[in-house]
């Protein structure tokens, strides 16, 4: 079976990778990258663990084809710390709200969270809801990721106005 | 890994129509969100794919210069919805797609994927349907344009031959002019699930607004294709609008459809289903446009 020598920009360092083209994104993340908080769930796309950011949307790299990510700019949550390996507010606030049980769906979470943090616009719960609809939760019920998000949300609102 | 044969990547439709001819029995391969699912489920195993995933010329939403409003194929569900076109002139399109799965599908599937699979729970396709959609579909002889309510030849069957390929939805401004839609998803959740039946209706209403000039219904999961409901639209035509003209569209619904019994519903919930939500996405649909129920 063919290969393919891949370009793209992950966690903001431009990486090169010969894949098997009939390998998925996550196969590619995880295996050639060492990425492993990109999680290998249903492989169907109906889980999101192993959601990924790809030029700033949420996809679910199990079934986004490798050799698609030519030219991308992905996102993992392996990206979000700073320089000196230090977690961000959206993970500390996981942490913090008690929305990790399990963990296994959490990095998945996070980084649909990512659009919500990052956007100006105030999102409410209901909008919250439907932006992490893409991801199952088996443990918490939800509502402490809610809690987590809007949270991190109103917290990076806060910040952007007072600077 | 995905246990397809073979993959052959298009860059342009030119190279994908090459491909088709190269490869007849190959699938076409758009976002994904199907193919790579069932080859999951081990049904495709061995096939052979052409992928126009890197074809942006396929992407992308304009008004044309006598008011069509243009539909790339390879529009993803997100991109169609937050469209200031979609958003302006057809927002029902947009409604109906942002119920498809979750962000991350709604990510990666396409329009022109959602039609193509040719199934009757496909989302766009009631509204498509109801506005008349036209359909631009390029083989290396040429381009022929064929009316969407013509497309689905059977459950998973569209009227796509060998070499071809869907290039672009039009929707003409005479179908769009001047009407409100809405459209009800009726499904067990709220996210993440396939419609147990599905209905896109859009009014235009008499200047004064107390009768519709004009009604456009279509059906998903109500037949074996997504289908138009004739009958409750000429029961619409030129009445005034009050609650029994309400009545009379939804009854008139039953001569034009014939849902089935599934694992989802019975074909009797089904009738039912369809008989109320078409009379609340009419109700909706008239509010939208400005006029009222009983004057």
């Amino acid at each position: 079976m063919a290969n393919k020598l891949i370009t793209c920009t992950i966690n903001g360092k431009k990486k090169e990778y010969f894949v098997d083209v009939r390998s998925s994104l996550m196969e590619m993340l995880r295996g050639s990258a060492g990425l492993d908080s990109v999680k290998h769930g249903c492989d169907v796309g109906e889980c999101g663990a192993c959601t990924v950011l790809i030029d700033g949307l949420p996809y679910n790299s199990c079934i986004y084809l490798a050799i698609w990510a030519e030219g991308k700019t992905i996102l993992t949550l392996e990206g979000l710390s700073d320089v000196k390996g230090a977690i961000s507010d959206i993970q500390q606030a996981f942490i913090d709200e008690g929305a990790v049980q399990c963990g296994f769906c959490t990095p998945g979470f996070i980084m649909s969270s990512i659009p919500i943090i990052t956007s100006e616009h105030p999102y409410g719960r209901e909008e919250i809801r439907k932006q992490i609809a893409g991801n199952l939760c088996r443990c918490t019920g939800y509502v402490k990721i809610v809690d987590a998000i809007e949270k991190t949300q109103k917290k990076r609102i806060r910040e952007r106005q007072e600077s | 890994m995905y246990d397809f044969k073979e993959l052959h990547e298009a860059g342009s439709v030119a190279e994908a129509l090459r491909l088709t001819k190269e490869h007849p029995g190959a699938l076409i391969l758009a976002g994904g969100s199907d193919i790579l699912i069932k080859l999951r489920e081990g049904k495709l195993a061995g096939c052979e794919l052409i992928s126009i995933f890197g074809i942006d010329e396929l992407r992308g939403i304009c008004l044309e210069e006598d008011g069509t409003i243009l539909i790339r194929p390879l529009t993803s569900f997100t991109a169609v919805s937050t469209h200031p076109v979609i958003r302006q002139h057809i927002p029902v399109l947009g409604e109906a797609v942002d119920q498809i799965g979750g962000p991350q599908i709604r990510n990666i599937g396409t329009i022109g994927g959602n039609i193509c699979n040719g199934v009757t729970s496909a989302d766009s396709a009631s509204t498509l349907k109801a506005y008349d959609a036209m359909l631009e579909i390029t083989s290396a002889e040429g381009t022929r344009v064929l009316p969407f309510a013509e497309f689905n030849l059977g459950p998973g069957k569209v009227d796509l031959r060998a070499g071809e390929l869907l290039t672009g939805i039009r929707i003409p401004k005479e179908s769009w002019e001047r009407t409100y839609g809405h459209y009800i998803k009726y499904a067990m959740r709220r996210a993440m699930d396939i419609a147990t039946l599905g209905c896109s209706v859009n009014v235009r209403l008499s200047a004064d607004k107390k009768k519709i000039e004009r009604l456009r219904m279509a059906f998903g999961v109500a037949a074996p294709i997504p289908v138009r409901a004739h009958t409750a639209e000429s029961t619409a035509e030129g009445q005034p609008i009050d609650e029994a003209l309400l009545t009379r569209i939804s009854e008139a619904v039953i001569a034009d459809i014939t849902p089935r019994s599934s694992w989802r519903a019975s074909k009797e919930f089904r009738l039912h289903l369809a008989k109320e939500i078409a009379l609340r996405a009419v109700k909706a649909a008239v509010e939208k446009a400005g006029g009222s129920i009983n004057g």
